[in-house]
């Protein structure tokens, strides 16, 4: 029997996930992952209460597979959490996902569950894989669009792909629910997981008040010729495209446009002045493996919940960076988030935002 | 799958199943009752006391039977520290550092929420509390002293006789908890000179869910149960008939059995604790090599994650224990290895192999013969 390790959470995808792959008759282990918490928070990351934990074992033991949980508690600290404190001392919006996925979940998960002697290994991600006759595999967009969840799995590379399995990227969300009542599973009416694990439900600028204090300072708030309209109270305690909270007077609505964390100065702008017709991304990652010599035309996505856009991509520097030209300007453009491509339902590739 | 944690618990005994069997419908009856149904169920209990009685040599109504080693942890230490407060106003108790939490626990609460005094005696190095610890430690106003007979993760045998010895000298009340011991080492309660001593049944092939506190006659000793008069109004509650015949069975196979037992795991685990410290590196026994349990090997692996060896070991087929061993994968070293001195480094790698009558020669090979690459493997993963 070919063996699979599931990455369980207690909620419903990853249940189905581990129940759908054990019905296709997969030597099927449940692994789950003790990630950090704050000191004096340790009951509450959502992704592994004890709440969760216990869900995760009883869909386990319902399932009647081995479950584990592993203490990956320093690396999330020494990667995760620090790639997010880094990404906001830059003055960008870091998307902790991002590099969770690709080193604590594809990397560090993986290789434990390669030391058990598993082929694959699988999450309950809304994402389809497709393996070509070449012996390539795909990321495609979940059947269900509203819960694509593809964009945060761009860093996967083909040799992470070969391990992986999506089982449940060919159903919508009410099927899966539908799925797991038929199996009885506990979870299947919990609710959907939100926010960063890590903040424990807080808003993440109370999460840097107190670890990474040094990064509030205020500064001026300038418009984009340079006149001084106010002050800040910290660069990350502002989101771009974020019009509320400036506290600066003015006739017409001003949003963030940009941070400029060398000057700690937030510049602000008009809704004209917030659209921009391109970017430019770095660290970009092709899934195929093979770098694109010429401008293509896709669909890109600028951040999760963001609505895909037709563009032009460009890439330079061997395909490490590349230059994308929406054919209409787009708001909210931020550094720190992914830029995604899509052809179809097949993900080419995405970078980090500058 | 084979399994090599005995020390966690122990498969029932199909003969101790027979032995119980009868006493869940057919002879239901309350042994406080007085019609037949009550004689027959308290005529099983009082059979089942005296056999527990003769194999520790001590009288029938010295035997309390309880839900578990926990609750007679429970029922000793609580029940003395009131009755001894109250008796002679002392109020000072010393525990070893490395008791099971079911005596540790207790302490810290008697400690926080009844003004009790504790004292925590230090083992060795290798977690043995010697008489000598205990006479410096013992002064005039010492109601009780708790050292376990045999320790839970590291296998270590205490010298019980000698630390009664002192206490009764100084007319201190000496408990040991025994659950650990019991499926090994002689319980004759003359000969050891304790005063009470907890035992747990399915640590011996008996079932989970019932134990008993031997009370030395005349020991001053307060209810923590409170209700009818069953157990000597010491321990309320209709007694548990089944479980009662249970535990006697089982410890009367055990005592019947108790030299084969150990002629069939000592050379096994012998042999587990050789090959281990011979094949794999940056590893030690954790405990005592001489005054060991003898189905007991420990052993602690330095810069390695005890738990993801557990699981490797699992996904491999073995089933064994350590002494971090933490099912919400946040692990910390135990209280045992912080005892005898170990760094964190050694503390969180430890790893509990214990066997019992149903392990061959053939699964300690086949065990032995995988560990070193799986210990190799939680080291590689734990290096990233």
């Amino acid at each position: 029997m070919t063996k699979v390790v599931v990455a369980m959470s207690g909620g419903v995808d990853s249940s189905v996930a581990a129940a759908l792959l054990k019905e296709q008759g997969y030597d099927v282990v449940g692994m789950m992952l003790r990630l950090w918490s704050e000191p004096g928070k340790e009951d509450s990351n959502r992704c592994c209460t004890p709440d969760s934990m216990a869900q995760a074992r009883r869909v386990a033991a319902k399932l009647d597979i081995p479950f584990y949980v592993i203490d990956a508690k320093d690396v999330f600290h020494n990667t995760v959490v620090q790639y997010f404190l880094d990404g906001y001392a830059r003055g960008e919006t870091p998307n902790p996902c991002l590099i969770c996925n690709r080193q604590i979940r594809w990397t560090f998960l993986l290789e434990h569950a390669l030391a058990l002697d598993a082929e694959f290994m699988a999450t309950g991600h809304y994402v389809r894989i497709r393996r070509t006759e070449d012996g390539k595999s795909e990321l495609l967009r979940a059947v269900d669009r509203s819960k694509d969840q593809s964009y945060v799995l761009h860093v996967l590379g083909q040799e992470k792909l070969k391990h992986a399995l999506f089982p449940i990227g060919d159903y919508t969300k009410p099927e899966i629910r539908k799925i797991a009542e038929k199996y009885d599973l506990s979870t299947a009416t919990r609710k959907d997981s939100q926010d960063l694990c890590f903040l424990a439900g807080e808003d993440y600028r109370n999460f840097l008040k107190r670890n990474a204090p040094e990064m509030l300072q205020d500064g001026e708030i300038v418009t984009l010729n340079g006149r001084v309209l106010g002050r800040h109270n910290g660069l990350a305690n502002y989101t771009i495209g974020q019009r509320k909270g400036l506290g600066v007077a003015s006739p017409v609505p001003l949003y963030v446009i940009t941070k400029q964390a060398l000057r700690n100065t937030l510049v602000v702008g008009t809704l004209e002045e917030l659209g921009v017709r391109e970017l430019t991304a770095r660290d970009v990652k092709w899934v195929s493996g093979e770098t694109p010599h010429e401008s293509f035309r896709a669909e890109v996505k600028i951040r999760y919940t963001a609505k895909e856009a037709e563009a032009i991509v460009t890439p330079m520097d061997n395909g490490e960076q590349v230059q994308v030209q929406f054919d209409t300007p787009q708001r909210d453009i931020t550094a720190g988030q992914a830029a995604v491509f899509y052809q179809e339902d097949v993900l080419i590739g995405g970078g980090i935002i500058i | 799958m084979i399994y090599l944690d005995y020390s966690a618990t122990t498969p029932m005994d199909t003969r101790v199943l027979d032995a119980m069997s009868p006493y869940f419908s057919a002879s239901f009856g309350n042994p406080s009752s007085v019609h037949r149904y009550g004689q027959i169920a308290e005529s099983a209990i009082d059979s089942a006391r005296e056999t527990v009685a003769s194999i520790l040599n001590c009288r029938p109504d010295e035997i309390i039977f309880t839900s578990c080693g926990s609750e007679s942890d429970n029922l000793a230490i609580r029940g003395a520290a009131y009755a001894m407060r109250e008796k002679t106003g002392t109020k000072w108790i010393l525990a070893s550092r490395a008791e099971h939490p079911a005596v540790t626990k207790t302490l810290l609460h008697l400690e926080k929420y009844e003004g009790f005094l504790i004292e925590w005696l230090d083992v060795n190095e290798r977690g043995m509390v010697t008489p000598e610890i205990v006479s410096k430690a013992i002064c005039g106003d010492t109601a009780i002293v708790s050292v376990m007979y045999a320790n839970n993760e590291i296998g270590t045998i205490n010298p019980i006789k000698e630390i009664a010895e002192i206490c009764r000298a100084n007319n201190i009340l000496f408990h040991t908890d025994a659950v650990q011991a019991a499926a090994y080492l002689p319980l004759d309660v003359q000969a050891l000179g304790v005063d009470m001593m907890s035992l747990g049944a399915h640590k011996f092939y008996g079932p989970k869910g019932v134990g008993a506190l031997y009370v030395r006659k005349g020991t001053p000793l307060l209810s923590h149960l409170t209700g009818g008069g069953q157990e000597f109004s010491l321990r309320a509650g209709t007694q548990n008939v089944p479980y009662i015949v249970g535990f006697a069975e089982a410890l009367r196979l055990t005592n019947e059995e108790r030299e084969q037992r150990t002629t069939h795991v000592r050379p096994l685990r012998d042999k587990i604790i050789g090959t281990v410290l011979e094949t794999i590196p940056d590893s030690q026994l954790t405990g005592d090599l001489e005054s060991r349990l003898p189905h007991h090997a420990s052993f602690a692996f330095q810069n390695m994650d005890g738990n993801l060896l557990l699981t490797l070991l699992d996904a491999a087929g073995f089933a064994c224990s350590s002494g971090s061993a933490c099912k919400t994968g946040n692990p910390e070293p135990s209280e045992v290895m912080t005892a005898i001195g170990l760094s964190r480094d050694w503390g969180l790698g430890s790893l509990r192999v214990t066997l019992g009558k149903d392990v061959l020669p053939e699964h300690v090979e086949s065990f032995l013969s995988v560990l070193p690459s799986l210990v190799e493997k939680a080291r590689k993963l734990n290096h990233r």
